[in-house]
């Protein structure tokens, strides 16, 4: 077998590899054989850390010695929630000096949830030759002087460096201007793809349309909420080849004129296939976009505040729909017309338009989500804010679909049992997981016992994460999941009592995991350490803003517990309020 | 379940670094079995993980799901003095007698009242602390008299508590040890961070700078829909002030109330209509309005009527009302003036004495 191994000519291997991309592939031929390590380590383009904190920089960059394509995951995705203090950690800054020495040929860096400076992002425009695409979803810490930085460095004669790529997706960015924009150079025509959605100043309007017109490549562009409606018929005019479009704010008075050149700007782009955008949207503009409804197969509507009728006639028009993201608006009625519209559905979110309200303010109940799994046989992954659920209901849609890959239900008020026979909803849950045996991702909510998670944990093996909150009566209920699941990667829990047992019992699972966060639940202080101290190969970070936990009994429950594998050690960027427990024993205060 | 090779060698040895106190870690080969009068519903066994399961699977699926339930409810409803639901109560008496285990009762019973009082539906008032979580510490460990008198003997803060749960004594339900935690600080109906799990930028959606969302229009929506924009986004009125040509006195208006300019202008009308007539009353001479009384203001807005509109921005510099769609007017006015037309004019010609007149 070595012999063979060894018969090839590197470079005949190294071709061969590049044909593999998954990951988890390239990982396997790696420990084929040292050779093939080498090789495959050297030829390693593309890397993805799903915790910045499992690995170190400088473990990547000795690993893999030239790479062009990083992706790197911070927070929590609890974060979201705000239930992660600000402070916390996702650090950014030590990747990328670590990567601009080392990485100099560094086309693409992806951050999920990170923080970023706008030195870092100074120091990004400048350090990599051929720089092409940043993406920064949901990160934070930058305003629009790193933006203007990015801009002014996109183009360089000396190197190759040609931006193609700005994603800003859902970002908090510091708005100081819109003249970041003008920093893009005149002769700057690379751009493929822009995504300024969540910025909240207005940029310079005019150095927007100037760069759009001159960038014939430009497929993506999604636009803030500031650009103004009558100013998107002329952007569209200037991008008739765009396939992916964000409007600012749909709304202006109604004018015949605005409307008929926004009509036609609209019709004038062929391969628009994705819509998003629509914030304080006046439906009577809305008939505009019906010429290209046929093509559109994505269609995101979750900030578009119209009622039914209008998202009716909308939708029922889009019958290659693949995605859409709407608010509860749209009400039964309209899945209904949805279900019968739009058969090549595979993913549906609906979004709470009042979720703090206590009453329901629309007719939106378990039985939209019911006609949409009748309806749409492709359906493949569920996001649903919804006030009632049924176990009959849930059965319904896990018998009419066991094709479903990611199911997320949250039913607004905790706890809230079966309506019709107030139940928990143990057994509704039990028959999704029972039937869509693919089930990868899965939220819970309502009313439930352990009961629901020993069918998670009986039926739920293909399950990678799972969100529970305010669930479950005892340990049991974790160590079902913890014991069950075998492809558990992310565990996130609140509000449920699981204690100690559970954990301790199930601690070499947690090195099988990425993560397992806890908050409000009834884990004790004296058992993070017990964790800390004999799992050198797990972080256990216990955040609590209280103080030091040492000042509270050893068996008071923990404010919130976050636990990921690493083989980086203990973090160095630890705030005030992260305890963590190494070998040492010696509770170490950072 | 995976990665079972190694956890013999590392579960067995870390079990055995838990707290002496902790019993329940020997002997892991079952004879954690209590006595039948106890943990009908829960034995929990524990070995490495992956040799056993939890009993619970056997001795649950005596009565699958039913028992639980009821259980369950049971516990549920017994704590729930304030509320009646239906449910079916034919277990209830049964569970009742099927528990002998005073000390399971004891843990237990604040644990699974607490469960759904947790919910934020009872008064409860065990709700407050850490004390069910400390039961909850304790009471997996049904039947395990010696751990739970340690327990409560090492819970000394928490044994007044303890006691006080003692007398809510109701559902035996060894099965349901459910202490929902410190999460019960939380006050009942209070809103809970990060709940429901929305992200920030999706919050407020009804409050923009612009025009209330369309709700109120075409179909007959109910009330519900436009008086539910959400409270957190206060809609604070917008007040500026608006100064009529010949009227000593100005006015304001709340520019929110309104979502586009024809409201606006009639809101207008309606403000100085009257106004003007009285002043033309009293004022014998002087006034060059040379309309009959009463007469609306109309065409504020285009080159129609007498009168007309303007407005002062963020940067100082007066404007014509009506170039810019109205979310975007909202963000920059401050102040507005109905203008004579023509007065518009002589005012392009650029005479300064009369804008100090005007102001």
């Amino acid at each position: 077998m070595q012999r063979m191994a060894c018969s090839f000519p590197d470079e005949v291997l190294e071709h061969v590899f590049s044909f593999v991309q998954c990951d988890n592939d390239r990982n396997a031929i790696s420990t084929v054989c040292k050779s093939w390590y080498k090789i495959e380590r050297w030829s390693r383009r593309r890397v993805f850390v799903g915790n910045c904190y499992a690995i170190s920089p400088d473990m990547v960059i000795r690993r893999f010695p030239d790479v062009r394509s990083i992706e790197l995951k911070g927070k929590p995705h609890f974060a979201d929630f705000n239930l992660v203090p600000d402070g916390w950690g996702g650090y950014v800054a030590p990747w990328i000096s670590a990567m601009a020495a080392a990485y100099p040929w560094l086309e693409e860096i992806r951050l999920k949830r990170m923080v970023i400076t706008d030195e870092n992002l100074e120091l990004i425009s400048k350090s990599f030759k051929n720089f092409k695409v940043l993406v920064l979803s949901s990160c934070e810490g930058f305003s629009t002087d790193g933006l203007a930085a990015i801009a002014a460095n996109c183009r360089s004669y000396l190197h190759c460096r040609n931006l193609r790529e700005l994603d800003l997706r859902e970002s908090e960015v510091e708005d100081l201007s819109g003249h970041w924009l003008k920093h893009f150079p005149d002769d700057y025509t690379s751009l493929v793809s822009l995504n300024i959605a969540c910025l909240g100043c207005e940029v310079s309007f005019s150095a927007l349309e100037r760069l759009v017109g001159r960038c014939p490549n430009l497929r993506t562009l999604r636009l803030n909420r500031a650009v103004p409606l009558d100013k998107l018929a002329n952007l569209l005019r200037r991008a008739p080849q765009l396939v992916e479009l964000g409007t600012g704010a749909y709304s202006s008075e109604l004018r015949p004129d605005v409307f008929s050149n926004l009509s036609g700007a609209f019709s004038g782009c062929k391969e628009l296939k994705s819509l998003s955008g629509f914030w304080d949207v006046v439906p009577g503009y809305l008939p505009a976009v019906y010429p290209i409804c046929c093509r559109l197969t994505t269609l995101n509507l979750s900030y578009a505040t119209i009622q039914s009728p209008d998202l009716i006639k909308l939708v029922g028009q889009c019958q290659n729909l693949q995605r859409l993201w709407v608010l509860d608006y749209i009400e039964d009625a309209g899945l209904d017309a949805v279900a019968a519209s739009c058969k090549d559905l595979r993913e549906l979110r609906v979004f709470p338009s009042d979720p703090y309200g206590p009453e329901p303010n629309v007719p939106l109940t378990e039985q939209g989500l019911v006609s949409i799994s009748e309806g749409c046989s492709k359906l493949q992954s569920v996001l649903y804010f919804c006030r009632q659920m049924s176990n009959a209901a849930l059965m319904t849609i896990a018998r009419n679909r066991p094709n479903m890959t990611r199911f997320r239900l949250c039913i607004i008020e905790p706890g809230t049992p079966d309506y019709l026979t107030l139940q928990p909803l143990d057994v509704g849950f039990g028959a999704i997981v029972e039937h869509c045996k693919d089930l990868q991702r899965l939220s819970l909510s309502g009313l439930l016992t352990d009961l629901v998670f020993e069918y998670i944990g009986t039926y739920a093996k293909k399950l990678e994460m799972l969100s529970v909150a305010f669930a479950g009566e005892s340990d049991l209920g974790l160590h079902h999941v913890l014991s069950g699941c075998e492809k558990l990667r992310k565990l996130e829990i609140r509000d449920c009592p699981f204690g100690d047992k559970a954990l301790l019992a199930n601690a070499a699972k947690l090195e099988t995991m990425r993560s397992l966060w806890m908050s409000s639940c009834s884990v004790t202080f004296g058992a993070c350490k017990l964790l800390g101290q004999k799992m050198p190969r797990l972080n256990v970070e216990v955040i609590d803003e209280r103080g030091t936990p040492d000042s509270r009994p050893e068996s008071c429950p923990i404010d919130k517990l976050y636990i990921y594998r690493t083989v980086a050690g203990s973090r160095f960027d630890m705030p005030g309020f992260v305890w963590t427990i190494d070998e040492d024993s010696a509770m170490r205060l950072s | 379940m995976e990665g079972s090779a190694g956890n013999h060698e590392v579960c067995p040895q870390f079990l055995d670094f838990v707290p002496k106190e902790r019993e329940w870690l020997v002997n892991r080969d079952g004879q954690r079995r209590h006595g039948p009068s106890e943990e009908k519903e829960l034995e929990l066994r524990l070995g490495p993980p992956g040799n056993q399961d939890w009993s619970m699977r056997d001795s649950a699926r005596k009565n699958p799901g039913d028992k639980s339930e009821s259980l369950l409810s049971l516990g549920y409803f017994s704590s729930m003095s304030s509320m009646t639901q239906n449910i079916s109560n034919g277990s209830q008496t049964q569970m009742f007698s099927a528990s002998k285990n005073p000390v399971g009762a004891v843990i237990s019973s604040s644990c699974s009242s607490s469960a759904y009082g947790y919910r934020g539906k009872t008064q409860h008032n065990q709700q407050q602390t850490k004390v069910p979580s400390f039961l909850q510490l304790n009471s997996p460990l049904q039947g395990l008299p010696v751990m739970t008198q340690e327990a409560s003997q090492r819970c000394c803060t928490e044994a007044v508590d303890i006691q006080s749960a003692e007398k809510k004594a109701f559902s035996p339900s060894s099965a349901t040890t459910a202490v929902p935690n410190s999460s019960q600080k939380r006050t009942a109906p209070g809103p809970v961070v990060g709940w429901p799990p929305v992200r920030s930028f999706r919050k407020n959606l009804a409050s923009s700078s612009s025009s209330k969302p369309a709700p109120v229009s075409q179909n007959g929506v109910p009330d519900k829909v436009t008086s539910r924009t959400p409270v957190e986004t206060c809609r604070k009125g917008l007040f500026v002030k608006i100064n009529m040509d010949g009227l000593p006195i100005g006015r304001k208006v709340d520019l929110k109330a309104y979502d586009s300019y024809e409201k606006l202008s009639s809101a207008v009308d309606e403000l100085f209509r009257g106004l003007i007539a009285a002043q033309k009353d009293s004022c014998p001479a002087g006034i060059q309005n040379k309309q009959e009384e009463e007469k609306a203001l109309t065409g504020l807005l285009d080159s129609s009527g007498e009168y007309t509109l303007v407005y002062e921005d963020n940067e100082g510099d007066r404007m014509l009302v009506g170039d810019v769609p109205w979310h975007m007017f909202i963000s920059t006015v401050k102040r507005l003036r109905v203008l004579k037309r023509s007065e518009l004019s002589a005012l392009s010609l650029g005479s300064s004495k009369q804008e100090k007149v005007r102001h």
